[in-house]
């Protein structure tokens, strides 16, 4: 009992911060960050391949 | 024989992983890339999105195009699934998830006359991931813009192996067009990917121990994250062997969850009182 406890707490900073990864994803998306990213993604980027 | 076929079995998981994310075949039939929604998506290791086959977006990528876009200077969307990826599982994506990981791993095979596991200057020599990591992804697309107010993906451009290898390779390979605008920074990207490869053979992972940025936000979760290792120290009898199987010379007993830990399981599965979990 007590080292489940002990196991479930060990993983509560993990378990806040991916769900605040969560958020702040949520919050990029929101604001239309998404589209800045299909946008390099679907056009070859020239600096990535060494040509810009 | 036993330790050895599940080395190889991380091996199929990565290759498999590698080719999930990499499967659009006509890129590399036509020389083009991927143009659909799914690029949307971030991948959880370093992919060049101008690889042919790549079927999403390099995180890192994601992050320097945001921070150097006009109108955005704080990538939260690509900043958030790092700390999602991050915080659920740490750098294990660098042990079984990276497709330039698994390279590195695959020339590590390559047999060599003196392997080198450590030298003189190597600990402070992994610090120079979180250079890079603020310098070339964050600072220099953040502040050095044209004058629209838009940053290069420097890192990118001056540094990254894998996009040359993954992208420029192959694109100038399949591409007449793209081959007549080859320069100097086409060179000294195949410069760089050229000595990547050579110490890859010496050096188990150099661009993941040094080089990485993608590595060093995923280190910084490493010691939290929900899935990690636990050393049961009952059990442990302090024998080193973890110690000395491990590539990226961690001492698991020490510290099981170091920044450096790949989470590859090669310590797992050598400790002979069975451990760590």
């Amino acid at each position: 009992m007590s080292r489940c406890m002990g196991t479930r707490f060990r993983r509560l900073p993990g378990l806040i911060l991916a769900v605040l990864g969560l958020v702040i994803m949520g919050f990029g998306i929101y604001r239309g960050e998404m589209a800045v990213v299909l946008e390099k993604a679907v056009n070859i980027c020239m600096e990535c391949v060494g040509i810009g | 024989m036993d330790k050895e076929k599940k080395g190889w079995k991380r091996h199929g998981v990565q290759a498999l992983w590698a080719l999930l994310t990499n499967s659009y075949l006509a890129g590399f039939a036509r020389g083009k890339i991927y143009q659909g929604k799914l690029k949307n998506l971030c991948v959880p290791g370093l992919n060049c999105y101008s690889c042919p086959g790549a079927l999403g977006a390099c995180p890192i990528g994601a992050v320097q195009a945001v921070i150097g876009s006009w109108n955005f200077k704080l990538a939260f969307y690509a900043a958030g699934f790092l700390m999602f990826v991050g915080a659920l599982a740490g750098r294990f994506v660098c042990g079984w998830l990276c497709p330039f990981g698994l390279i590195q791993d695959l020339l590590h095979k390559i047999p060599f006359p003196e392997k080198i596991g450590t030298f003189r200057g190597d600990r402070l020599l992994r610090k120079l991931k979180y250079v890079i990591l603020i310098v070339f992804v964050i600072l220099l697309p953040m502040f050095l813009v044209d004058v629209l107010g838009q940053g290069a993906p420097y890192f990118c451009k001056l540094i990254c192996p894998a996009g040359t290898l993954e992208g420029g390779i192959p694109l100038v390979l399949l591409n007449e067009s793209m081959r007549s605008a080859l320069g100097w920074l086409y060179a000294w990207k195949n410069v760089l990917l050229l000595i990547t490869i050579v110490l890859s053979v010496m050096i188990y992972r150099p661009f993941c121990k040094y080089i990485c940025p993608l590595g060093a936000v995923y280190s910084v979760f490493n010691p939290i994250s929900v899935f990690r290792y636990r050393v049961d120290e009952k059990k442990c009898t302090g024998c080193g062997i973890c110690a000395k199987v491990c590539g990226m010379q961690v001492d698991p007993a020490e510290n099981a969850n170091h920044p450096e830990c790949i989470r590859c399981g090669a310590c797992k599965k050598s400790c002979p009182v069975k451990a760590i979990h």
